[in-house]
């Protein structure tokens, strides 16, 4: 069985983002970029499948900025087989997306694919399910375990009120959610073997699939910063204050 | 434990700063010209390469000139020049420049580029990798390998993923042995390697002790109307006492960015001083005040760099390997620069290391190569100005400065010092004076504009750091900063450290406890150097971790 996992290289976690002086967006320039979370904990599982026999071939793909080999080599060193960039400009919107994957899920013929429930950056959580529907596959998404059985695949997913387990027959889409694994780290001596292993670099022209963004961005602004909060002397006057002040009461 | 890899190279260099990059650029040149296979591996601990890189920093260009004579083609990022050059002494309220004809030429700053280091060695970095260099960032070398003829074997890589109480996690893997033909160490000021070294082959004993200072740098957004695009200030005094050394720069780089910072030397006297607060207290002078205005604070980030200059030089050469850019220590204190020196260091270093390799020499002593590294440009450039942080360090700012003065002039116009060449004296951990003769100093409260805390401060370092790993800041001796340190100097950590790693924590009997908050560490290594006990050793944490500096 072949897994493909796609991959987006997002503003690093620990980074603290700034916006653009002239608030069209997030300023990235001399920005540690580093694999979505969330998608590295989807390698991971594919990894685990491979390793237990469950899965023959693993294969990593991005979606951007020519600078997307960095993160499809550390997939590499993690132990994906070979890896495919689609080069696309930055940011390109989840349906755009979908219809790549779909095109790469035609041609490579995956059972499973594998991804993060959401990017970081934007927090969209729509790539998977709109691939789901482009394709007419089952899909499990928020996983956080998963068993695969001969022709269905076991989701535990995390809902609102708890744990949810279900059986999507394959192929399948499945996202990933924190808590389905702790992904490994690339170890010195699997980045030096990973230089050798196949990265295709291709585009949306190629796979037949015209990009087509349908939002505009009108503004991105700061969050309002917290205003400090204040010590009352008293019951009276925190009422006081909640209706006249909060106006709250 | 699980077994490690090993992996044979001919030369592992450890630091992808601007010594470790120029080093391994240089020998892939001579490799090449002379159809040589020459394997190098460069190993970086920070995540990504410049990522733990700090720097002012006004550039002189001479040694990128012969190392990538086209890097003007090549898109390196030195895009600003210097366009105009003041000196300034502060007094508490108000400031005068040093008139230029006073100066002696090698102030000016004509022909230098205001720039980011951080983004330089990023660069730095690419073109290595074009050349075929394997560069690797989030692996710290945390341990020296050995030959049982005592000579220099390699490095091994720390491991990941193990627990704080030194377990392994599910996630463990074990680090790698990278055995090396010459090993090259450019960790930077005070390399926990390179203390190694020292201390095993003895390589500080004729020189005099290394000094430092501490830098800490923050990028500015700044009112367009203020900024003056290629304008260089330095200045001295205020806030720093006149038995404090150190001074201030302010540089107004591309973007509207100002880059402003305070040095610190660490052989400041008084325990109750904090050099994140000096710093903080800056720029409350009316000079930068007004500056500021308007402007917003976008980085943070602090390290310490040598200061001993000529005289400080250690023997450069070990068997199996030597000692480059400030692991050995070539910072010019006047000239406040010294990324020129550390990429001719490495670049002739790299240079030695071709020609015994060539004549399959290996893990041997590289003899002569002190001459060998420093006759020529860094000579020429260090030994003028070798009296200046001796008789900073004897007279304090005001005549220290004078003398200086007039040391370079003399230096410079007519090749001879009067003072001879001085020492050092007793090294930084040894300069404070008790508590209880010292006076306490009350910093302003931040105002949340201009001036902030630490943890706000730190929190633009971009910090990470797993919190389930073993400590990396290591106590020789537990029981120190509460018995010696807390009683006899106030355990000067608290202060001196920029990012708020060292606490004294009081428990309900008021019964004081040393606590150590590791993940805040930004790698500046003060506390190395510092401890008055020197009983602090910084070593590595897991690789990747600590801070991530953006266009420092």
């Amino acid at each position: 069985m072949k897994v493909l996992v796609p991959l987006k290289r997002v503003v690093d976690f620990n980074v603290n983002i700034r916006l653009k002086a002239d608030g069209s967006g997030v300023d990235k320039t001399n920005v540690k970029m580093s694999m979505n979370p969330f998608d590295e904990i989807a390698l991971e599982e594919a990894v685990r499948l491979k390793e237990a026999g469950k899965a023959d071939e693993v294969i990593a793909v991005s979606i951007g900025v020519e600078k997307g080999q960095d993160i499809l080599r550390t997939a590499l060193a993690c132990g994906a087989d070979r890896a495919i960039l689609v080069i696309a400009e930055e940011d390109v919107e989840p349906l755009n997306i979908a219809k790549i994957l779909a095109a790469i899920v035609a041609e490579e013929k995956p059972e499973l694919v594998l991804m993060g429930k959401q990017a970081i950056d934007n927090d969209c959580n729509q790539s998977g399910q709109m691939l789901a529907a482009l394709l007419g596959w089952g899909q499990g998404t928020f996983a956080s375990k998963i068993e695969l059985a001969d022709d269905a695949i076991q989701v535990t997913r995390e809902v609102d009120a708890g744990l949810q387990t279900i059986k999507v027959n394959l192929p399948a889409i499945v996202t990933a959610d924190l808590r389905l694994n702790t992904p490994r780290y690339a170890t010195l001596p699997n980045i030096m073997k990973a230089k050798k292993k196949p990265l295709d670099i291709t585009t949306p022209d190629k796979l037949g699939v015209e990009v087509r963004q349908r939002l505009t961005i009108l503004e991105t602004v700061e969050p309002p910063v917290r205003q400090p909060g204040i010590r009352v002397t008293s019951v009276a006057e925190l009422v006081d204050r909640l209706k006249n002040e909060a106006g709250v009461l | 434990m699980s077994a490690r890899e090993t992996m044979e190279v001919d030369v592992v260099v450890v630091g992808a700063g601007p010594a470790g990059l120029s080093a391994a650029i240089r020998l892939k040149q001579l490799a090449k010209a002379a159809d040589a296979e020459i394997s190098i591996i460069v190993l970086e601990k920070s995540a990504e390469i410049g990522g733990h890189i700090l720097s002012g920093a006004v550039l002189d260009p001479a040694a990128l000139d012969a190392l990538v004579p086209d890097w003007k083609e090549r898109g390196a990022p030195l895009e600003t020049k210097v366009k105009s050059d003041s000196f300034r002494v502060f007094t508490k309220n108000g400031s005068f420049a040093i008139p230029s004809f006073f100066l002696p030429p090698l102030f000016s700053n004509h022909g230098n580029y205001i720039a980011s280091l951080g983004s330089l060695c990023a660069w730095l970095g690419e073109q290595a990798e074009a050349l075929g260099i394997d560069v690797f960032p989030g692996f710290a070398a945390t341990e020296i390998l050995y030959n049982e003829d005592g000579s220099v074997k390699g490095v091994a890589t720390g491991d990941m993923g193990r627990a704080a109480d030194g377990s392994e996690k599910p996630e463990f893997a074990a680090g790698m042995e990278l055995h090396a033909r010459y090993t090259l160490i450019g960790e930077g000021a005070r390399g926990s390697l390179a203390k190694q070294l020292d201390a095993r082959f003895s390589l500080q004993e004729n020189a005099q002790p290394q000094k430092y200072g501490l830098g800490i740098k923050e990028i500015w957004e700044i009112d367009p109307k203020k900024h003056c695009l290629g304008h260089v200030e330095h200045t001295l005094g205020w806030p720093l006492n006149n038995d404090t050394g150190g001074g201030g720069f302010l540089y107004h780089a591309a973007g509207n960015k100002l880059f402003l910072g305070l040095v610190v030397h660490l052989n400041y006297k008084n325990p109750f001083l904090s050099p994140f607060e000096e710093m903080q207290r800056y720029k409350t002078h009316p000079h930068l005040a007004r500056l500021l205005e308007g402007g917003k604070r976008l980085s943070f980030g602090a390290r310490a760099m040598t200061s001993g200059g000529w005289q400080s030089i250690p023997e450069l050469a070990f068997p199996g390997g030597a000692l480059i850019g400030c692991s050995a220590g070539f910072m010019n204190l006047p000239r406040v620069k010294g990324t020129h020196n550390a990429m001719w260091s490495g670049m002739k270093t790299a240079e030695a290391v071709f020609e015994a390799l060539s004549i399959g020499r290996s893990n041997d002593l590289l003899a002569g190569l002190n001459a060998r590294v420093t006759d020529g440009e860094i000579k020429a450039d260090l030994k003028k100005v070798r009296n200046a942080k001796p008789l900073l360090s004897r007279f304090g700012t005001l005549f220290g400065t004078l003398f200086s003065g007039f040391d370079l002039w003399t230096n410079t116009l007519l090749g001879f010092s009067v003072f001879g060449t001085l020492g050092h004296g007793a090294p930084d951990y040894a300069s404070l004076n008790k508590a209880r003769d010292s006076k306490k100093i009350d910093y302003p409260k931040p105002d949340g504009k201009r001036t902030f805390d630490r943890a706000s401060s730190v929190f633009l370092a971009n910090l990470s750091h797993s919190e389930d790993q073993p400590v990396h800041l290591v106590l020789k001796d537990p029981s120190l900063p509460i018995a010696r340190n807390l009683p006899d100097f106030d355990e000067p950590a608290q202060l001196y450290c920029p990012a708020g790693v060292y606490e004294i924590l009081r428990d309900e009997d008021g019964k004081p406890r040393f606590n150590i908050n590791a993940a805040n560490c930004v790698h500046c290594k003060t506390c190395d150097i510092k401890d008055p006990a020197q009983n602090i050793n910084w070593v590595p944490p897991e690789g990747g971790s600590g801070p991530s500096y953006q266009g420092m």
